[in-house]
């Protein structure tokens, strides 16, 4: 089922518009912001599709910007975030495409610092969902609806075990769990919806393992 | 759990039990929170509906695009000169429909039921109907859970958003989930809230999607007025003992089928419809240039 909460029918509360154009479109801002961990100094928006024709009278930049700085859907701060995230020295760079997207409302965030950059693809659904698509380059799919563990590694056998085996020690219950590989025994992304949120020390102790890269652990939006 | 509404109303049925009632412990049951949890979080949404509502009968601004705004203060200016011809509950209904949409247009906090677009109709007729009713708090709040019932069927099998399915699967399900939930605080029961929402549907049926400089205005305003006067009367119809000749799921089904067969140009593209009107061009070059 594509809806699993009432709270996906009457809500969620936010700043109008509309609820795929600034709804959604902030809740991939906030997803991507979730995801780098803190605030970015430099973040690139690219908007395809029905965005890329509407954003400037929906708002949708000033929602995505509102994401990135981490407010959520409903926070009054959304209408001044560009001039926040001026105040707050974020550089943003908003461009549009001509391509075709395969949902109409896709945008493209990188956000970034002095030492990291994270690249989602996002597609704003309705009501207020979004999906998140594509994470530097991998294919995957993240509500934001669970907690979710993101786990960059280097393919190799038994490491799935590894990692579920370490949540399984600390109680956490995986809901559904995808990997991405760019080829075989190249760079891979595990992405685990998990029914609890992945501490800290977990995050250190999956990092720990041999071929992992690199953890994230996003609370649900 | 519930994936059609005839499982809904069965259910209802067998465990006697309301609409928002079997909601509220589907909820509870697939959130892994209490039931008094669920119902907090719905209150926190008609606290947002009652603000809005408040702000939009009000405050007669136009939006930053200038296309809409003030219609909301019309209409309760009228009310309160003349007698209107539809009758006050259903102009109440009306206008405070138009005044969340209205406020939504301004970049205000609403919440989105089930999207921004139809924001208006279920607070609009909960915030008529609740005071002609006696309604007290609790029974608002079910109101928005019976609303959300029938929105997460339609949602499930069919479409809420303007991109996807056109207007019919946005303002056409807000009208659907506010005629149920009409009827099951008027004391209707849980299949005349389901025929409800069929005789609401199946009159919003092939409706585009074609918002005028792909804004959430024009013609949005104004199909939130007709949604919410369509929802009050299909939910009288109801309560009169009235029956849709089709079933409900089945119109959520047509309804599903309509929207896949509707071209892109009147799915929220603003290509065709009301959007690629002469007015509706220059009213686009107005606000964006020629760009």
């Amino acid at each position: 089922m594509k809806y699993r909460s009432v709270f996906d029918i009457i809500g969620p509360i936010m700043i109008g518009p509309s609820s795929s154009h600034t709804a959604g479109a902030a809740r991939i801002g906030l997803l991507a912001r979730n995801l780098f961990g803190n605030k970015p100094t430099r973040a690139d928006i690219l908007f395809y599709g029905s965005f890329a024709k509407t954003y400037k009278g929906h708002g949708t930049d000033i929602a995505i910007v509102g994401g990135i700085l981490g407010f959520d859907t409903f926070d009054k701060r959304m209408t001044e975030s560009l001039s926040i995230a001026k105040e707050q020295h974020v550089d943003i760079t908003i461009r549009t495409s001509d391509d075709i997207p395969n949902h109409p409302n896709t945008a493209r965030v990188t956000i970034s610092d002095e030492t990291k950059t994270v690249s989602v693809c996002g597609i704003s659904i309705g009501g207020g969902k979004m999906e998140i698509t594509e994470v530097d380059g991998f294919p995957v799919r993240i509500t934001g609806d669970m907690p979710t563990l993101l786990v960059w590694h280097e393919d190799r056998y038994g490491l799935v075990a590894a990692v579920s085996e370490i949540l399984a020690a600390h109680k956490i219950n995986i809901g559904y769990m995808d990997m991405a590989r760019k080829s075989r025994g190249a760079q891979a992304l595990m992405v685990i919806e998990t029914d609890q949120a992945a501490s800290e020390v977990i995050c250190q102790e999956l990092c720990a393992l041999s071929y992992i890269n690199n953890v994230s652990s996003i609370a649900a939006l | 759990m519930f994936r059609t509404i005839a499982e809904l109303v069965e259910l209802c049925s067998t465990e006697n039990k309301k609409i928002s009632q079997i909601m509220i412990e589907t909820e509870s049951e697939t959130s892994g929170k209490s039931q008094q949890e669920v119902i907090d979080m719905m209150e926190r949404n008609l606290d947002v509906m009652k603000e809005a509502v408040e702000r939009g009968i009000v405050e007669p601004d136009r939006s930053r695009s200038g296309l809409t705004g003030g219609d909301a203060v019309l209409l309760q200016t009228y009310m309160k000169e003349k007698e209107p011809l539809s009758g006050k509950l259903l102009l109440d209904a009306v206008s405070k429909s138009v005044a969340t949409n209205e406020v939504n247009a301004k970049m205000g906090t609403i919440c989105a039921t089930p999207t921004a677009g139809a924001c208006g109709i279920v607070p609009g007729t909960l915030f008529a109907v609740a005071p002609k009713l006696n309604a007290d708090r609790e029974q608002m709040v079910r109101y928005l859970f019976t609303a959300g019932a029938v929105g997460f069927v339609i949602a499930n099998n069919a479409f809420i958003s303007g991109a996807a399915g056109g207007c019919q699967a946005e303002v056409g399900s807000a009208t659907g989930m506010a005629a149920a939930a009409i009827v099951e605080m008027a004391g209707g029961s849980a299949e005349q809230s389901a025929q409800a929402v069929a005789i609401a549907l199946k009159n919003m049926l092939g409706l585009v999607c074609d918002p005028v400089a792909g804004l959430v205005e024009v013609p949005c305003v104004k199909r939130n007025a007709m949604g919410a006067a369509n929802a009050m009367v299909a939910a009288d119809m109801a309560l009169a003992g009235i029956r849709s000749a089709i079933p409900t799921d089945e119109v959520i089904e047509a309804m599903y089928r309509i929207g896949c067969a509707m071209p892109n140009t009147l799915k929220e593209t603003a290509l065709g419809g009301l959007a690629a009107t002469p007015t509706g061009r220059e009213l686009e070059r107005r606000i964006f240039g020629d760009a």
